[in-house]
């Protein structure tokens, strides 16, 4: 092959045609800091993932709270709920310089370095629902503290069997942090406020339905005198329900526990079920933006003891690692479930 | 091969660039140099007029999320020359993610060493498909999504819903920098160049590039000029398990994360950023440039439409409508040449006397 001299221009010249896009993109250096003018009063939502009805709940919570306080809330996401998919929302806010970004997070580490990079960029980062490191947002509303988890549950079925008789724990995978933290905070209510319930059994169902459905049969037969059955996972409790209301012990033994009001309405109206917990994802969405706002208004600092108002839910104070505790738990029942739907 | 073409014939249809034109025509004149006018016409409408596009981080965020694609689309455009296609890579990016990050968290392995070995992981995975194709003779399209199944079924398998979190920081670093502080360019821009020379230079410039052309055009012919149709397969398939591996490795420390379903789905970017860019999905036509200007093109639409708050089903339907777009007018354009009998590139050939062998027209072209 002989050297053409031609080719080698054309060489030089497809290569100068492709750096085309790239010299272009270097002409326009400084153009600023990222701190723009999207205002500090614009509040992106960025949720696990979209079409997640709780996350529905919690974002017209923090269209409420916008309302209110005249800021305005754009929620974004992935369809899928991943920490890579949630990364390119993460960037396009630092990029857009929002006020502040309110995130629950897939990951608690794989954000980081977008969060950061956000926060560098003058974005207050506010996490709900789902925390990430503590070094990698300024806040951190938390929905409720095993403490308060533990002491509703227990106050529940005290309630629903007059404070007196044999309960059981039906709980998820045995070796799960949370449901082993929240076993042990229920041990102590009961012991110590409760001395006349006696708290027979622990089995766990591995937030599996047939399994939890099982172990429910399971506690009934060996457990004749059984009174109440506390499930602190939305598997668990509604899979027991389902065993309650199909069998001879529906209205005798009582179940409460953490669950979903989609999952548990039909059980909650057919008398199998009276009442049980959780949190109220649009109050939780509503004082996540009122947080995000205090943030980047600049009311707030986000150290511990600052203190802000959150609308109707009244006044917080920022706690030990910047966490905001919405409360005690929300407790469902006849008479508000059908306001909720998630 | 061009001496086996009696210079005083009419020139044979050829898809690669006819020197007999003039240097001006051949570069300004073709879909490659379209699309690179598409580019700096939205970036330039862009940066005018969406809001924040010339920030500092746009840059930085577009090549960073761009370049799995970039580096997929460089064998990519080979393989589809030669009319075949790999629709594994992403569960090869998917596999050599999680074995990077099964040999460093669970044996203990430094990120070198775990690397190389998912290099090697994924060299493997193309020489399966390369194999499967070239040397069996199964069609590329069949046995890809077969091993897109499979490889990315191991990977799942290798590591449950386990999700790996938490590499070293001084390798995180390494893929998240940027060229020089405070530059909007990455530094995985450098890798990314220099195996894109390489992968210019093999395609455009080396008698190993022409036999891809001639593949795509008619194997059978290039079979009978002298190039080695299976190993020449063989080959490109590897390059794309290997360039794919590496991706997955820069995909795992970029977002500090590997699992089963790492790089889902970038298979069909990375072919509609090759498309785009003006290669035709039939085998014999495209240029390098070109496709690197799609992916490019792609990553500022993208990017721009977010900073809009477009959502991102809505982008894809914008991108997937400009990718049927630029396929429709090769179409549409390869037709209207005929008609006109225009000296065009990929002219059907003359009604002349047969040039010699490699002459049959490139289909739909």
């Amino acid at each position: 092959m002989k050297r053409n001299p031609q080719r080698l221009a054309a060489l030089a010249s497809l290569a100068l045609a492709a750096t085309l896009g790239f010299s272009a993109c270097g002409s326009d250096d400084d153009n600023g800091g990222g701190g723009g003018d999207g205002g500090s009063d614009a509040i992106v939502f960025l949720p696990k993932n979209l079409g997640n009805p709780y996350f529905d709940a919690s974002t017209t919570g923090g269209e409420r709270a916008a309302d209110e306080f005249g800021g305005s809330i754009e929620e974004v996401g992935p369809d899928e709920p991943t920490a890579e998919l949630q990364v390119p929302f993460i960037d396009t806010a630092a990029q857009q310089g929002v006020g502040a970004l309110v995130v629950s997070a897939n990951d608690p580490s794989a954000l980081c370095d977008s969060l950061n990079q956000a926060r560098d960029a003058g974005v207050k980062v506010v996490t709900f629902d789902s925390d990430v490191e503590a070094d990698c947002r300024d806040l951190f509303v938390s929905q409720a503290d095993a403490a308060g988890i533990a002491k509703a549950q227990v106050d529940l079925i005290a309630e629903q069997i007059d404070g007196n008789g044999e309960v059981a724990i039906l709980s998820a995978a045995a070796n799960a942090t949370n449901q082993n933290e929240w076993i042990a905070l229920m041990e102590e209510e009961l012991a110590a406020n409760y001395p006349d319930i006696e708290l027979v059994d622990t089995v766990y169902g591995d937030d599996d339905d047939q399994k939890s459905f099982d172990q429910t049969e399971a506690l009934l037969s060996q457990y004749p005198d059984l009174e109440g059955i506390i499930s602190p996972t939305t598997v668990g409790i509604s899979a027991a329900a389902r065993y309650l209301s199909e069998s001879d012990a529906k209205g005798e033994v009582a179940l409460t526990g953490l669950g979903t009001p989609n999952q548990m309405r039909e059980y909650v109206e057919n008398g199998t079920v009276e009442a049980f917990a959780l949190w109220n994802p649009e109050e939780l969405g509503y004082l996540a933006a009122y947080t995000a706002h205090a943030l980047a208004s600049g009311e707030i600092e986000g150290d511990e003891g600052d203190t802000f108002e959150a609308g109707d839910l009244g006044e917080y104070t920022v706690g030990a690692d910047g966490v905001v505790l919405l409360g005690e738990p929300y407790v469902f029942d006849k008479s508000n479930i059908n306001d909720f739907d998630f | 091969m061009t001496s086996l073409l009696a210079p005083e014939h009419r020139e044979p249809t050829r898809s690669y660039p006819s020197y007999s034109r003039p240097l001006v025509l051949r570069l300004l004149a073709t879909r490659e140099f379209a699309v690179v006018a598409l580019l700096v016409g939205v970036f330039l409408y862009a940066t005018a007029n969406v809001e924040f596009f010339d920030g500092p981080l746009t840059l930085y965020f577009l090549f960073r999320d761009l370049a799995p694609v970039l580096l997929i689309a460089l064998p990519m455009t080979l393989i589809i020359v030669t009319g075949e296609i790999d629709l594994s890579v992403a569960s090869v990016m998917g596999l050599s993610a999680v074995v990077m990050a099964l040999l460093h968290f669970e044996a203990g392995w430094s990120i070198p060493a775990a690397a190389a070995v998912a290099v090697v992981v994924g060299t493997i995975c193309g020489a399966v498909n390369g194999f499967l194709v070239a040397y069996v003779g199964l069609p590329s399209l069949a046995v890809t999504i077969g091993t897109l199944a499979l490889f990315r079924g191991i990977a799942v398998g290798l590591t449950g819903t386990t999700q790996y979190t938490g590499f070293p920081q001084e390798w995180r670093d390494l893929a998240l920098d940027r060229i020089s502080e405070g530059s909007r360019f990455p530094l995985v821009l450098v890798p990314i160049t220099v195996l894109a020379v390489l992968f210019l230079v093999l395609l455009h410039f080396t008698t190993f590039g022409r036999g891809v052309f001639e593949i795509g055009l008619n194997d059978e012919a290039a079979r009978f000029t002298g190039v080695d149709v299976e190993r020449t397969k063989f080959v490109l398939f590897v390059f794309a398990g290997a360039v794919a591996a590496m991706a997955g490795i820069y995909f795992a420390l970029v977002y500090n994360s590997a699992r089963g379903n790492t790089g889902e789905g970038t298979e069909l970017k990375v072919i509609a950023a090759v498309l785009l860019g003006g290669v035709s999905i039939f085998g014999g036509r495209g240029a390098l440039p070109g496709v690197i200007a799609g992916a490019l093109l792609i990553g500022v639409l993208s990017s721009a439409l977010r900073l809009e708050s477009v959502e991102d089903n809505q982008i894809n339907i914008i991108i997937g409508g400009l990718l049927i777009l630029s396929v429709i007018s090769g179409s549409v354009l390869g037709a209207l040449r005929g008609r006109l009998r225009l000296p065009g590139r990929a002219a059907p050939p003359p009604p002349g006397p047969p040039g010699g062998p490699g002459t049959e027209a490139p289909p739909g072209a």
